[in-house]
């Protein structure tokens, strides 16, 4: 599903990505963790299609389309989604209106119809229950003045209404107490399927107990340093980050 | 023949049928004559090169071939055609008016009736009022040719149903047309009134319309004003809302400019009474080579006024905004609290926007705030929507919506509102 190769990126003169690998395959939960610096939050941010960044290496496909051709709004069309870590507050527009048009227009890029009020509002309906969201939020501008695990709450249910084949949750567990992870995995993990993937990107092992991981990835300095399964997350829950540091320096000493 | 002679001419040629405004006009030419139009070296005039626009070919006071099928065809829908005010080429238009309210709330007569009649000592001690703040051939030009105007009253105690809606309109299908409509507004004690200006060109040739409105409100009347312009491509406007408080009352004023090339609005809110309260909002949304320049003036007189103002621009393409947001408070109005905000946004490379607030504060216990911000669109925001699939013109409309929303929720009436927002949104291209 997403295939990426010696991905490099750098923001005005620093290099943050220095070669990623990585293979996302429809089904699998893939976690990104690392220490703060480290490049996670970038690599959500260059997927996603970001301009901040420049992309100076490497290549990313995306169920067989070049993903970094392609315009940050065409990429969610196509079917990517980034819950941002910290998702910005929009005053005047409303949440409903906003996800309408959302859907409505990834529709037309799928040459559907676009869905009526009745149509758009049973789905939203059901989508509300599933992250325990309620419909005076909605009807609220976008994000502003929403605790930070209302913020959350409301891009998973953005997620779930916009059905995407690939979700990537920025840190989505920052700032959350335990019943907001619950709600937030709860959703994540009633949207999981065989034909869709996740990448998600956290600092903690916190979220994972919950989103259960096939694959975990140890992001540090700009690259991927190890790769295991959920166990490579409790290790490092337990050792902390620097022993991973020190593999690496002492690899490269 | 230049501009001047044909000026000159037409006010020969003019008769009021009112001795009283046939004195008022006498003194305005001479007025005109001694100011002359405004060069941009006057400070007022400073980015609205006003002067260009007056050409030799004018046309004034035309008349013109419109009838009443002919000029329905604009009157806005439902309850805003109910109490319609018809000016064409800058003359009030009985025939082609039509007011649904009764005649024991609502009277609308022509300014040169009223100047004769049970009215006339109100006409002689308000008409010109204006002009303290507008020493200028503009304001004067209006007042030399103010025979065609129109007198609204509504009555003490009274709310009118519907908003009086003034239709403006411009026929410049035989050449360049030069309109100077007048109008003067009595709301008495207690009373209450919507008004809303809309105006329309027709025919290829361009126009200027020169207006001066003055509004007196009395004690405890509520006055909401809407003005609404968008009249397309080679139209011209200067215009002066001048809008008094006589007592304790509350008056708004909302100003929407789209389009014209051209549009000068100056808006006065002079507050001579204690414990009044007045608002100015107003949003100028422009593209192509559209100058906007909103002038406006709250002269606090007395203790205890309250005043809040809030402009907002979006510049795109070539256009200029021009902001001039001026407070007094006077000696006497301690307590006065007296706030002004002005809000831009540029979108195009070759856009501008001016913004100008000028305080003079004579009394020493005094809230006063203003504020200035010029921008970009919020790039954050941007991604944001655009990360969801919203495609970049329409993540801009829906946040240059969002933007202007602050403004339009400020018409009350739901018909103007809706009819407001939908020019908006048809003018951003998206559905909302």
């Amino acid at each position: 599903m997403l295939k990426i190769e010696n991905l490099q990126a750098r923001i005005e003169e620093k290099e943050i990505l220095k070669g990623i690998n990585l293979d996302i395959k429809p089904g699998e939960i893939h976690a990104i963790m690392g220490p703060n610096g480290s490049g996670k939050s970038t690599l959500a941010s260059v997927l996603a299609g970001r301009e901040d960044y420049e992309v100076t290496g490497g290549k990313v496909d995306f169920m067989g389309k070049d993903l970094l051709e392609m315009a940050p709004e065409d990429r969610a069309k196509e079917g990517l989604f980034l819950a941002f870590q910290y998702p910005v507050e929009i005053p005047g527009v409303s949440t409903t209106n906003f996800i309408k048009a959302a859907v409505n227009e990834k529709r037309k890029y799928q040459g559907l119809e676009a869905l009526d009020a009745a149509q758009f509002l049973k789905i939203m309906k059901e989508k509300m229950k599933m992250v325990e969201i309620n419909q005076s939020l909605l009807s609220r501008s976008l994000n502003e003045g929403f605790s930070g695990g209302e913020k959350k709450r409301n891009e998973i249910f953005q997620m779930a209404m916009l059905e995407p084949k690939l979700a990537i949750l920025d840190e989505t567990d920052s700032g959350l107490d335990i019943d907001a992870l619950r709600i937030v995995a709860n959703g994540v993990n009633q949207l999981r399927s065989k034909d869709n993937a996740f990448l998600v990107v956290t600092h903690y092992q916190r979220l994972l107990d919950y989103i259960v991981p096939d694959f975990v990835h140890v992001l540090y300095n700009g690259r991927i340093v190890r790769s295991g399964t959920k166990e490579l997350a409790l290790e490092l829950e337990e050792k902390g980050y620097d022993f991973i540091k020190a593999e690496v320096e002492a690899t490269n000493a | 023949m230049d501009a001047t002679t044909i000026l000159k001419n037409a006010f020969d040629k003019q008769n009021s049928n009112s001795t009283q405004l046939g004195a008022f006009h006498a003194e305005n030419w001479n007025n005109f004559s001694t100011w002359g139009l405004p060069a941009i070296k006057h400070e007022e005039w400073k980015y609205t090169r006003i002067r260009n626009v007056f050409n030799d070919k004018m046309i004034v006071n035309n008349a013109s071939g419109l009838d009443a099928a002919g000029v329905q065809q604009y009157f806005l829908p439902g309850q805003l055609a109910k109490n319609a005010i018809v000016f064409i080429n800058g003359v009030y238009n009985t025939s082609l008016s039509s007011i649904a309210e009764a005649e024991e709330t609502l009277v609308v007569k022509s300014l040169a009736t009223a100047a004769e009649d049970e009215d006339a000592e109100f006409v002689k001690t308000n008409l010109g009022h204006s002009q303290r703040y507008h020493q200028d051939g503009i304001n004067a030009l209006n007042a030399a040719f103010a025979a065609g105007g129109v007198y609204i009253k509504v009555k003490k105690g009274k709310k009118v149903e519907h908003p009086v809606v003034i239709y403006h309109i411009a026929d410049a299908s035989v050449g360049f047309i030069f309109s100077q409509p007048r109008i003067l507004v009595n709301a008495e004690q207690a009373a209450e009134v919507v008004i809303l200006e809309t105006y329309k060109k027709i025919g290829n040739d361009d126009s200027l319309t020169n207006e001066v409105i003055e509004i007196c409100a009395g004690q405890d009347a509520i006055v909401n004003y809407i003005k609404i312009q968008d009249e397309g491509k080679g139209s011209n406007h200067t215009g002066t809302t001048h809008i008094r408080q006589f007592a304790k009352c509350v008056t708004h004023a909302v100003t929407l400019t789209l389009s014209g090339n051209i549009v000068r609005n100056n808006l006065n809110m002079v507050m001579e009474a204690a414990n009044s309260e007045s608002h100015m909002y107003g949003l100028y949304l422009l593209n192509g080579e559209t100058l906007a320049d909103n002038h406006t003036i709250v002269d606090n007189q007395q203790p205890n006024c309250l005043s809040n103002e809030l402009y907002k621009g979006i510049m795109d393409e070539k256009s200029t905004g021009v902001f001039n947001g001026k407070i007094f408070v006077r000696q006497d109005a301690q307590k006065t609290n007296a706030y002004q905000s002005n809000k831009n946004i540029l979108i195009g490379d070759s856009a501008s926007a001016n913004t100008k607030p000028q305080l003079e504060i004579f009394a020493d216990d005094v809230k006063c705030s203003h504020g200035c911000t010029i921008g970009k669109l919020d790039q954050d925001a941007m991604f944001y929507l655009k990360a969801r699939g919203i495609s970049e013109l329409n993540a801009r409309a829906l946040l240059l919506h969002a933007f202007a929303v602050d403004i339009l929720d400020q018409i009350k009436d739901e018909e103007i509102r809706n009819y407001a927002d939908r020019l908006i949104s048809e003018r951003l291209s998206y559905e909302f």
